[in-house]
């Protein structure tokens, strides 16, 4: 499986390295040399990669804000609504008569606001990464090279795809080959 | 191939000083393969289990068994085969409750506040501690709920449009603690399986078979290790310990609520919530340490689990255990100086009463006993730990038996009573041990119970790592 059957298509080429400084240092020749649909792989997170490629802020603390706001804001919404408007319940004189004055009340509701902020922060944290990374993925055109079982041992990797403008399967090795790689490999889509 | 690429990103071109100076966080001489080789294999069941496991699983899972008979009589009969009566109504159901989710506080600890904190010591311990984490909830969850006695109307703790048309008194700390600890259970599944998630993909790509191979594929939602999916993963774990500091505080507190807001004396105290989080600190470290000390042996992981980190758990178990000795004079203190003929006559009760005993012993066990700590030789001695951290366990359990018991004698004379304790109450807290081990076993068989994810970050640059090392060399 590791070199693609004649005609079928090439999802990305693939150079192995063997410590994350000589990828950052392929990344960013790769960079500089106009590909743009590039990516780099790790066992572990590696800020420096991602810096290389571009990717310098991620979107997941916007989207975790809003979840948490969204979460904290219904539940003391719902406490309000629950409490003062649909069966008001007047439990030890702590509240008034209506509806707007309940909220007199409003400290009594900031452990479950509190408590809705967070569960729905962490939620949309996890959600929201699956999504936006596009997981859950079992089945990826990578997984189908050889060495990449390794990517999550002790290897590290990039990729340029077959869909970037600049490719071209030979001068794309070529050039590749040229990062000091430990291999290429052709990886089919 | 410079590597000199990197110095722009990092703190300069060397270490900081106070990096070389620390103790070793993984000892031995580890490369990025042999860190997965050591952590994964136990997962993937390539290294024989140790009989220790068999052992504890057996026993855990035999108490386990004790726990479905005492609920299936508790479920015929009703709560009525417990020691609760009025005017000691909750009994063991909170005391079991409040200290079971005190033990799970230290794993939120671990893995939120000390990563915050930039401690590198956590790496290690961070991930069975949050697996204790979820198992502790758990067991706690279970008294509240059988304690309702119809737990499968347990659902009506929630508001949901009914057909009565009522709602949850949304005033009450009780209602509070539903969302607490189910949001905190939530939590902690979330960040534990976030932290899992590249684990869980190491071990797809090591398993020897094909069957390990899928579940764990699944488990890993496909997993690849993209820089943009990297850069994205470490934002979402740094914000969920964030979220996850304040979460751990707010949870104990409202759990202090359920005493603090009440007028009993000696409970309606400004101190409880603080005391409460200090005190669940204290048991919880005390709980990591039973579960780090045999883990490390039966498993070989000293090269992980250092005496480095055993030492630290040791001192913050010693820290805080002087904080809840504050506490326990604070009270005493805050009766007298009121000058409240109840707070005070309240505290004699307690200290010399019918059940003055069991304030010695907490005395005892979270005061006397810790003090062993101070000498290094005594942490570094597992044995003198371990027998430590069992003491503060019972000593905290003893701790919630005081606060609760104080319900024997309040006011009036007349509302005063007795309680204790039936057969069929041990049987529930033993149980849910029995439960707490069935799964903490199962986790350490199937699960990599260290993060090889960040040990391998920790690893020197020169075995593949990001320099967490304390003989790290800067960049050449």
């Amino acid at each position: 499986m590791s070199a693609p059957a004649k005609g079928s298509k090439l999802f990305c080429l693939l150079a192995e390295y063997d410590n994350p400084e000589a990828l950052v240092v392929a990344i960013k020749r790769a960079k500089e040399a106009g590909y743009t649909k590039l990516d780099g792989y790790s066992p572990y997170g590696v800020a420096e990669i991602a810096d290389a490629l571009g990717f310098v802020k991620s979107e997941m603390a916007t989207v975790m804000l809003c979840g948490g706001l969204v979460g904290a804001t219904s539940a003391f919404c719902m406490q309000w609504y629950l409490n003062a408007v649909d069966y008001p319940l007047n439990v030890a004189g702590r509240a008034v008569s209506d509806p707007i004055g309940w909220l007199d009340s409003w400290p009594s509701f900031i452990p479950v606001t509190f408590e809705g902020g967070i569960l729905t922060c962490a939620l949309s944290g996890l959600f929201g990464l699956l999504a936006v990374c596009g997981l859950p993925r079992p089945h990826h055109p990578l997984f189908n090279a050889p060495k990449f079982e390794a990517a999550t041992r002790d290897k590290f990797f990039l990729t340029v795809e077959a869909n970037d403008p600049k490719f071209d399967l030979n001068t794309t090795k070529e050039f590749l080959l040229g990062l000091q790689p430990q291999s290429v490999v052709e990886v089919p889509e | 191939m410079s590597t000199g690429v990197l110095e722009q990103h990092g703190d300069g071109p060397g270490v900081a000083p106070h990096v070389e100076a620390m103790p070793l966080a993984i000892g031995g001489n580890h490369s990025l393969g042999s860190v997965v080789d050591s952590i994964g294999d136990i997962a993937t069941c390539v290294k024989p289990h140790p009989r220790e496991w068999y052992i504890v699983f057996a026993a855990g899972f035999a108490m386990f068994g004790m726990f479905a008979v005492a609920v299936t009589y508790l479920l015929t009969m009703g709560t009525g085969i417990w020691g609760i009566n009025v005017p000691t109504a909750w009994g063991f159901a909170i005391i079991n409750f409040v200290w079971w989710i005190g033990i799970g506080h230290a794993g939120t600890l671990i893995s939120a506040i000390l990563l915050l904190l930039h401690q590198r010591w956590r790496t290690s311990i961070n991930r069975f501690a949050e697996a204790m984490t979820i198992f502790a909830v758990m067991c706690a969850g279970v008294f509240p709920l059988l304690h309702m006695g119809r737990p499968w109307l347990a659902y009506w703790l929630f508001p949901f449009p009914n057909n009565f048309a009522m709602w949850p008194q949304f005033r009450s700390p009780l209602a509070w603690d539903v969302f607490a600890v189910s949001t905190y259970f939530t939590v902690s599944v979330v960040f534990w399986y976030v932290g899992l998630i590249p684990d869980f993909a190491v071990l797809r790509d090591s398993s020897p078979t094909k069957i390990q191979k899928w579940i764990y594929g699944m488990l890993s939602m496909g997993w690849r290790g993209s820089a943009y999916h990297w850069r994205r993963y470490e934002k979402v774990y740094l914000i969920l310990a964030g979220i996850s500091t304040p979460l751990v505080f707010s949870v104990h507190s409202i759990v202090s609520f359920d005493f603090a807001v009440s007028i009993v004396p000696l409970w309606h105290a400004t101190i409880f919530p603080p005391f409460f989080v200090i005190g669940a600190i204290f048991s919880g470290f005390a709980m990591v340490l039973v579960l780090a000390i045999p883990l490390r042996k039966w498993y070989h992981l000293e090269d992980f689990i250092t005496d480095w980190h055993i030492d630290c758990c040791a001192k913050v178990m010693l820290a805080t255990g002087m904080m809840v000795s504050y506490g326990y004079f604070s009270e005493v203190w805050m009766a007298w100086y009121s000058h409240s003929e109840y707070e005070w006559g309240t505290s004699k009760q307690r200290m010399f009463g019918p059940y003055g005993w069991s304030f010695w012993c907490l005395i005892f066990c979270n005061f006397v006993v810790p003090q062993i700590l101070w000498v290094k030789k005594w942490r570094m001695n597992s044995i003198v730990l371990f027998s430590v951290s069992i003491v503060a366990l019972i000593g905290m359990w003893f701790e919630r038996y005081v606060i609760v018991i104080t319900l024997t004698r309040e006011y009036i004379p007349a509302a005063w009573g007795r309680y204790a304790p039936t057969i069929w109450d041990w049987a529930t807290f033993i149980g849910t041990f029995g439960m707490f081990f069935t799964f903490f076993m199962l986790f350490v068989r199937y699960v990599p119970m260290i993060s090889m994810t960040e040990i391998r970050e920790l690893l020197p640059k020169k075995s593949g790592g990001r320099d967490g090392h304390a003989s790290a060399e800067g960049p050449p």
